[in-house]
């Protein structure tokens, strides 16, 4: 299998084969997986909430890191295309007895695996999966360290371009821990594939990757400034693993300044929608009268990121 | 090109509707599979005067060559708005041929409920069936010479006309 050395992702043909990152993807691509989704979310409307695209195909969940919400709607979305999951917890099975990610896969592949939904702490982990496994089988990055959050990233524009029709005249805030954040990475790199004007990044000096305006983005430290007649805005949960560390002086103090407030919300345009990738934290990074509001497309979110990850499955099965 | 000129579509539409008119009740429930069906069964639709909305089908989550060629690029949203059980259906599809698309429709409609008939209407068929399928309602059977595909365009004035083209993907 020919894959291309510069974006492993795709084929000869230059249509996906894995899905490991949204940087680099075409916009064709993503506007082609957003458009497949967009008849899913009528499939999973009706009274039979499944089509028969992956009848006999075999997905395994490989989730090295756990996760309830990503690995549960890459569930559902692979059973509502008949296809057969199994679901492996990995941080508590073979890698405790010492067996390596590579020979896990290996094994796993023997069993006839069709596609691989791989979670893991380590960046890159799933791309050294999708170069070793045979050329028949799809790797889809279901979260990787910091590195890329593809699917979410993908919802969040499926979800934005809901409420929002187009990205040509939007300006988008993200809000939070940059720093440690994949879901960022992904919703950046998408956001500017699609033709976004303007991305703004607001959060701690601490919690910004240096040389992060070499995205493309503009860097707030001052919400009240950053949030000014935003159109979205994309908060991110602040793991509370960073709260012992050096990088904050307690949560207390991270939501006053940085946790999404009604009157801090107030600032941005009054029709702008509120996203969250979840866990939320409430009291820390959003306010429950924001997260459950009017403005709040929280829970859509959940809703389209089965249709998402339904038109992922099934454009890489048929690649 | 060799072989008979095409019929005119237009005059096709109306042998249909014609035929159809004593066959459907206020209650039947019309749908138009993407893309060609869909605007013959708008026509019919209008001109029928039917009273339940018009349904549309995506057949792409349903087709039986996805293992061959994967997913289609441009998947429509499929739309039935009205109760699928119980009722007397007629399927809309412009070129009637291998029959695989029309099975493939079959059983996504099954997917909505257990409707209490359905019947198709094709505006041509072009012969070369691979399952046992066969249109209640027919503009016409034409011939197409081998290597080549027929496809129904429409303009910008909504005319509908046949065109003969160069194979590609046969469906």
């Amino acid at each position: 299998m020919w894959l291309d050395p510069a974006n492993p992702q795709l084929n000869k043909n230059g249509e996906l084969h894995h899905l490991l990152t949204l940087e680099g993807l075409p916009a064709e691509i993503l506007w082609q997986i957003l458009d497949t989704a967009k008849s899913f979310v009528g499939v999973t409307q009706r009274e039979v909430k499944k089509v028969p695209l992956l009848r006999g195909k075999s997905i395994f969940n490989l989730f090295f890191e756990p996760s309830t919400r990503t690995r549960t709607t890459f569930e559902i979305a692979a059973k509502r295309l008949s296809a057969d999951v199994i679901n492996l917890a990995i941080n508590v099975s073979s890698q405790t007895k010492g067996e390596s990610v590579l020979d896990t896969v290996a094994n796993l592949a023997a069993m006839n695996a069709d596609m691989f939904v791989v979670r893991h702490a380590a960046s890159g982990a799933p791309h050294l999966i999708a170069r070793h496994v045979a050329p028949e089988i799809h790797v889809i990055n279901a979260g990787d360290g910091r590195h890329a959050h593809p699917t979410q990233g993908l919802l969040d524009m499926f979800t934005i371009r809901h409420y929002k029709k187009d990205f040509s005249k939007l300006r988008v805030a993200i809000v939070g821990d940059i720093l440690h954040s994949r879901v960022a990475r992904s919703q950046i790199h998408a956001l500017t594939t699609l033709g976004c004007p303007e991305i703004r990044v607001i959060g701690p000096k601490t919690l910004l990757p240096s040389h992060v305006e070499n995205l493309g983005v503009h860097v707030y430290h001052e919400m009240r400034k950053g949030l000014k007649d935003v159109d979205v805005v994309m908060m991110l949960r602040l793991q509370n693993e960073r709260m012992q560390g050096p990088l904050l002086p307690s949560a207390q103090e991270f939501y006053k300044y940085y946790g999404l407030t009604e009157d801090k919300l107030a600032l941005a345009r009054p029709d702008a929608i509120v996203l969250h990738p979840g866990p939320m934290n409430r009291g820390v990074e959003i306010d429950s009268s924001v997260a459950d509001g009017r403005q709040s497309v929280i829970l859509p979110q959940v809703t389209f990121g089965i249709a998402i990850r339904m038109a992922v499955m099934s454009i890489l099965a048929g690649n | 090109m060799p072989g008979t000129p095409l019929p005119d579509a237009e005059q096709l539409l109306k042998a249909l509707t014609d035929q159809m008119r004593p066959e459907v009740g206020p209650e039947t429930g019309l749908i138009g599979i993407h893309t060609g069906g869909v605007w013959i069964a708008q026509r019919l639709h209008r001109d029928l005067k039917l009273k339940v909305p018009l349904g549309t089908l995506d057949v792409s989550f349903y087709r039986d060559d996805y293992e061959k060629i994967g997913l289609h690029r441009d998947v429509k949203t499929s739309d039935i708005p009205f109760e699928v059980e119980g009722r007397h259906l007629v399927l809309v599809d412009d070129v009637l041929y291998t029959g695989r698309t029309i099975r493939a429709a079959m059983n996504e409609l099954f997917d909505y409920g257990r409707p209490a008939s359905i019947r198709l209407a094709a505006l041509v068929d072009r012969g070369g069936r691979e399952l046992p399928v066969a249109a209640q309602f027919l503009g016409a059977t034409i011939t197409v010479p081998p290597n080549h595909n027929i496809e129904l365009k429409r303009d910008s004035n909504g005319r509908l006309a046949l065109a003969l083209s160069g194979d590609e993907h046969v469906a």
